[in-house]
């Protein structure tokens, strides 16, 4: 009794967390092997890389005034795209929470739904859209919205399964109903999470919809594009410029926000 | 004893899911206005006990009635209208942390309003003024606009106590509601409970380890062990011995195992 116990070779030299480390490495190596990634290829073909930064390092500012107004509606459409996700995700997060629903069949068809809805790769749901609502921010909307809601609503579910479910017994104990105990219980103890969530969601989206325009979902993506097909490089750093400015401040605001909530 | 009994337990048990056993035939009676105090060890079934009076917990066999009612199988409203007449207080005080001791307050009275009005805070004038009062009766009606975790452990089950007395309870049950408080604050939080016994004639149920308070505040003592009520005596028959033997078995096999 109270004695130490000896540990096996196997604990004393961690057999276990080494020979994972080794299977990883070989993995790596054989899938780069198998994919044809060639490091030298990437380092012979620097020049080209070079020669683009080149053309780009003599910014077209002429054409500053009319990259204003596609960024402006790129955070809008994130922002409205970001809202009616979130909205939506609330009432499904609730509904997948272990410790909301008790029902296994209930909650697993409810997240079998939100895996499908997070398997939808944006650029495919941006084509859709713009196959059904036609080329504009409204199919930029649409598209951010959804995967807004896929994302949000996992993040959501998780927060709220890491709740004290101890205000949940009290509250049901007072004879509350479901909604109720959503309402005074499971809220006020995520809704930090909810806005930090929310924040972090629009920053990618922003980030997002430069890459929708592409496909002609409105925003600053589309001037990216036309820019790129016509080799106006100068114009492209203009644009890459005003999205990272775009990006930063985001960032740097939500950041703040962020941590004075949690 | 002289009155109508209030809860009646009648051949109630309680077995697991697993098999374990929770509650064997238990059959007591507990007078409106009582102070009963029940004490046994940790897995006696004290806390089991407790919930089936709420029906937090399901029995398995046997019959439960709460004010002339059966309460086994009330389901959806029923069971919210039961379970809001009956106040509850818990070890860990199970507020919310992150609102405010005004709404946490107001949480308990809940019951009393439809989803939607409850949803807004929408209320009443009469139930907020109702907060404040209750939150006085425990000391505590400067914090009203305080964030629950802001508050000591002590002031924070004395607003749970404010919160079950929102629900115009006939009944509080408190389960160790002073095993995480340390013996000053234990002083207070059983006075507030003893209050609202003796001001309002709620009954009220208090699961304890600690045998001087029980023997202090109860109207009655009951033991548990191993599921079974093993001990029933008002406080005036209640003796030392008779406690010491509730805990028995443990000193029993502490014992044996030092001599082992």
């Amino acid at each position: 009794m109270n004695v130490v116990p000896k540990r096996t070779f196997a604990q004393k030299y961690h057999l276990k967390t080494v020979s994972w480390l080794v299977v990883f490495v070989v993995l790596i190596i054989v899938t780069a092997d198998l994919t044809e990634v060639d490091f030298g290829m990437f380092f012979a073909n620097f020049g080209q890389f070079l020669a683009l930064l080149q053309q780009m390092m003599h910014p077209d500012w002429q054409f500053t005034h009319l990259v204003v107004a596609p960024i402006l509606e790129t955070i809008q459409m994130a922002l409205i795209g970001t809202t009616i996700g979130t909205l939506v995700a609330i009432p499904f997060s609730v509904l997948a929470a272990r410790n909301i629903v008790k029902n296994k069949f209930f909650r697993g068809l409810i997240r079998f739904i939100l895996n499908l809805v997070r398997t939808l790769p944006d650029l495919m749901l941006a084509a859709l859209f713009v196959a059904i609502v036609g080329i504009g921010p409204v199919a930029g909307v649409f598209t951010l919205a959804i995967f807004s809601f896929g994302m949000i609503s996992k993040l959501f579910y998780e927060a709220i399964e890491t709740i004290d479910e101890g205000p949940l017994e009290a509250l049901e104990a007072a004879g509350a109903n479901k909604v109720q105990l959503v309402v005074f219980a499971v809220i006020p103890q995520v809704f930090n999470y909810f806005v930090s969530y929310f924040l972090y969601t629009f920053e990618i989206n922003v980030r997002a919809s430069t890459v929708l325009g592409y496909l002609g979902a409105g925003g600053i993506g589309v001037y990216l594009q036309r820019s790129l097909d016509q080799f106006a490089y100068g114009q492209t750093a203009v644009i890459i410029l005003g999205i990272l400015i775009v990006v930063l401040v985001i960032d740097g605001l939500s950041n703040t926000l962020r941590e004075r909530l949690l | 004893m002289q009155e109508k009994p209030l809860i009646e337990f009648q051949h109630v048990s309680k077995t697991y899911d697993n098999g374990t056993i929770g509650l064997n035939d238990i059959n007591l009676s507990i007078p409106q206005g009582e102070f009963l105090v029940i004490v046994g060890l940790s897995g006696a079934g004290k806390s089991t006990l407790m919930r089936t009076i709420n029906r937090m917990h399901e029995i398995s066999s046997g019959d439960l009635i709460v004010d002339g009612e059966s309460v086994v199988h009330l389901e959806g409203k029923d069971l919210r209208r039961l379970r809001r007449s009956i106040g509850m207080i818990f070890q860990n005080f199970n507020l919310v942390k992150r609102a405010s001791v005004q709404r946490n307050v107001l949480s308990g009275r809940v019951g009393y309003y439809g989803t939607w009005k409850s949803t807004l805070g929408l209320f009443s004038k009469a139930d907020k003024q109702k907060a404040i009062e209750a939150l006085q009766r425990v000391g505590l009606g400067e914090k009203l606009y305080s964030r629950a975790d802001e508050l000591s452990g002590g002031q924070q089950q004395r607003v749970a106590i404010a919160r079950a007395f929102m629900q115009d309870p006939k009944i509080i049950l408190a389960d160790e509601p002073i095993a995480s408080l340390d013996p000053l604050t234990t002083e207070s939080v059983m006075n507030d409970l003893k209050r609202l016994n003796q001001e309002f004639h709620i009954t009220v149920i208090v699961n304890l380890h600690s045998v001087s308070l029980a023997r202090r505040f109860a109207d009655r003592i009951i033991g548990l062990r191993g599921g079974e009520l093993v001990y029933d005596e008002p406080i005036d028959k209640v003796t030392e011995k008779d406690l010491d033997a509730i805990y028995q078995p443990v000193s029993l096999v502490k014992e044996s195992e030092a001599q082992a």
